[in-house]
């Protein structure tokens, strides 16, 4: 299809402009720019259409089914969507006084006090944009927690090998050097490795629980202990939450700080879809080190915004975070509330231990025991008999309309294909995936050339990544 | 590919090259490169950087993953094949010519194997 440049006519334009009501000011001459910037020139409908157009290239969830591994790509609720929309959430400036937003900061209070009791914790942040910049966030306050306290030898931050690539990056970008912890072969954290890594110079450990092999490690409580006993901090990455939200709280695992994708486990549009949030939820002894501001009861039935945080580590982002986003997900969960969080996580761990036994018969799964949210599928077997990949599986499902699983992590898998199908998917959706996959496999059977050739009815057929890392095409260059 | 007679290798799939003025080249085995797959990128230390047997010291990144390479020594980064960061694919097309990274001032080691060896491990693995 032509890019919107493409689709430009010089002259052309889509938009008619009322009467400046106001006297027109210039900027001062060294800031005007030279040229007019090159932006397309285009008519309302081919612009429409344009955007018709890519959205019919691409797959959603609103589109099929969506097992994108720790992504959680859960269907979003229209109501959350009507709750957004509310003019007196979308209507507001950051800068409006605090009387007149008051509605606004009752929905961040709300939200945290929710939030705090879903997973143990006593505050929380929502400035973090994102997944990543949660973990960030909660490793500058570990940081900020041991400078305070004059511990500058704790230089060190442990990840087990299983962990999600932001975990090392994000510890990597606060300072810190990344031990890696191995795996014991159940797929859990080696406690005698950890034990042996953790010392004076652990500023914390970072862990997901369940973990991306999709287990949740029974050791927890020792695992959080022996980071604890050696004076480091214990940090949750929130990605998998989903599997255990109402039922079990990272709090009482041992665990002083998490990061939450709302994005993922509380329904807000994922992806492409609109900005994320990664709120950051800390225990009492981290809460000094909060970026600010913080809403806050007033104390006389209203809310405010704490500015006076001596201790801070400052703002993350401006102003309150993606607030928008945090309205849609205290949508979800007021309408689920006490009983159906629960009964959400509890889906999610039947329909992922519903589809990794309809698939156990024709594939491995790395680790073959009861699951909670996601499953990892091995193609190591398949790779050397029939030299079928992951990724053909992956791009042969694309032509049975189904979103590809994770590919190719964690990697601690060999030819992993990690699937998620998330609470949100019926049995009979479940049932067609299934009779996919099995489709598939017969198709490696007797004819694996065809499965190196998939998709064969998508809008573009397989692509080739490499030359796209290679050789990345950023920009368009005018023809001019 | 065979691996060279002359070069040492590590048990995580680097190859050593001895030079005459007991520095050394370090790369990518043949059996790494073609595990990884189409190579994308090639993260490499800078000169002067301090490196360690054993600790990680480059990576090397192909569309499925990145993966980290290992220091067989512990020494200094004298010289870096520059030449990698633009084309990543010398390391598929011709892994014992394309050095990573020159180690010198070397003051200790990893256990190092002869071609032979490597090979059987290499062979273990690929069961």
């Amino acid at each position: 299809m032509k890019l919107i440049f493409e689709r430009s006519i010089q002259g052309r334009g889509c938009a008619i402009l009322p009467p400046c009501d106001v006297p027109v000011t210039s900027l001062p001459e060294a800031m005007v720019r030279k040229e007019p910037p090159k932006l397309p020139q285009v008519g309302e409908i081919d612009l429409s259409r344009h955007y018709t157009q890519l959205m019919k290239q691409t797959h959603g969830v609103n589109d099929g089914f969506y097992p994108l591994g720790s992504c959680t790509m859960k269907y979003n609720p229209r109501v959350n969507e009507e709750a957004a929309a509310l003019p007196g959430f979308r209507r507001i400036h950051p800068l409006q006084p605090e009387e007149t937003v008051q509605g606004c900061l009752e929905v961040l209070v709300t939200a945290e006090e929710l939030l705090c009791e879903i997973t143990g914790m006593d505050r929380m942040t929502f400035q973090p944009a994102a997944g990543a910049h949660g973990e960030l966030t909660g490793l500058l306050l570990i940081k900020a927690y041991h400078h305070h306290r004059q511990d500058t030898a704790r230089t060190k931050i442990l990840v087990p090998d299983s962990a999600h690539g932001t975990n090392p990056a994000s510890a990597a970008m606060a300072g810190y050097q990344v031990v890696s912890i191995p795996s014991g072969p159940d797929g859990c954290v080696d406690v005698e490795a950890l034990r042996k890594a953790a010392g004076p110079d652990t500023a914390g450990l970072m862990l997901t629980n369940p973990n991306t092999v999709g287990l949740f490690d029974r050791n927890i409580l020792e695992i959080t202990q022996i980071v604890h006993e050696a004076g480091g901090l214990c940090y949750y990455d929130g990605a998998n939450l989903n599997a255990v939200m109402g039922i079990a709280r990272p709090g009482d695992m041992g665990f002083d700080v998490v990061h939450l994708n709302l994005h993922k486990t509380f329904s807000t549009p994922h992806g492409g879809g609109g900005p994320g949030s990664g709120p950051v939820g800390c225990k009492e002894l981290l809460v000094p080190y909060l970026p600010i501001p913080l809403a806050q009861r007033d104390g006389a039935g209203g809310y405010r915004l704490d500015w006076d945080r001596p201790l801070t580590i400052g703002a993350v982002k401006d102003f309150y975070g993606n607030f928008l986003v945090v309205a849609r997900a205290l949508t979800y969960i007021l309408t689920l509330g006490r009983e159906g969080i629960p009964e959400a996580a509890e889906n999610a761990v039947l329909n992922c231990n519903y589809l990794m036994t309809r698939l156990k018969d024709v594939y491995d799964m790395a680790f073959d025991t009861g699951c909670m949210h996601e499953f990892v599928i091995t193609l190591a077997r398949q790779k050397k008999e029939l030299g079928v990949t992951a990724m053909d599986v992956a791009k042969g499902l694309l032509d049975h309309g189904i979103h590809p699983p994770t590919m190719y992590f964690p990697l601690i898998v060999e030819e992993a294909l990690m699937v998620e199908p998330t609470e949100t998917e019926s049995r009979e959706t479940l049932d067609e995936a299934a009779e996919a996959f099995h489709e598939i496999y017969r198709t490696a059977l007797s004819d694996p050339e065809l499965l190196h050739q998939s998709p064969l009815h998508t809008p573009v057929r397989r692509l080739d990544e490499v030359a796209a890392a290679r050789n990345p095409r950023l920009q368009y260059h005018f023809p001019d | 590919m065979k691996n060279p007679a002359d070069l040492l290798y590590t048990k995580s799939h680097e190859w050593v090259r001895k030079l005459e003025d007991g520095s050394v080249q370090v790369g990518l085995t043949d059996y790494a490169q073609h595990q990884l797959g189409d190579l994308v990128f090639i993260g490499l230390p800078q000169e002067g950087d301090a490196v360690t047997a054993g600790e990680s010291f480059c990576d090397a990144e192909s569309v499925k993953a990145v993966s980290e390479v290992y220091s067989p020594v512990t020494g200094t980064v004298l010289a870096i094949n520059e030449e990698l960061l633009d084309h990543p694919e010398l390391v598929n097309e011709n892994p014992y010519d394309a050095w990573f990274v020159q180690i010198g001032e070397i003051t200790g080691e990893e256990e190092l194997l002869g071609a032979a060896e490597y090979e059987e491990l290499a062979a273990k693995e690929e069961k």
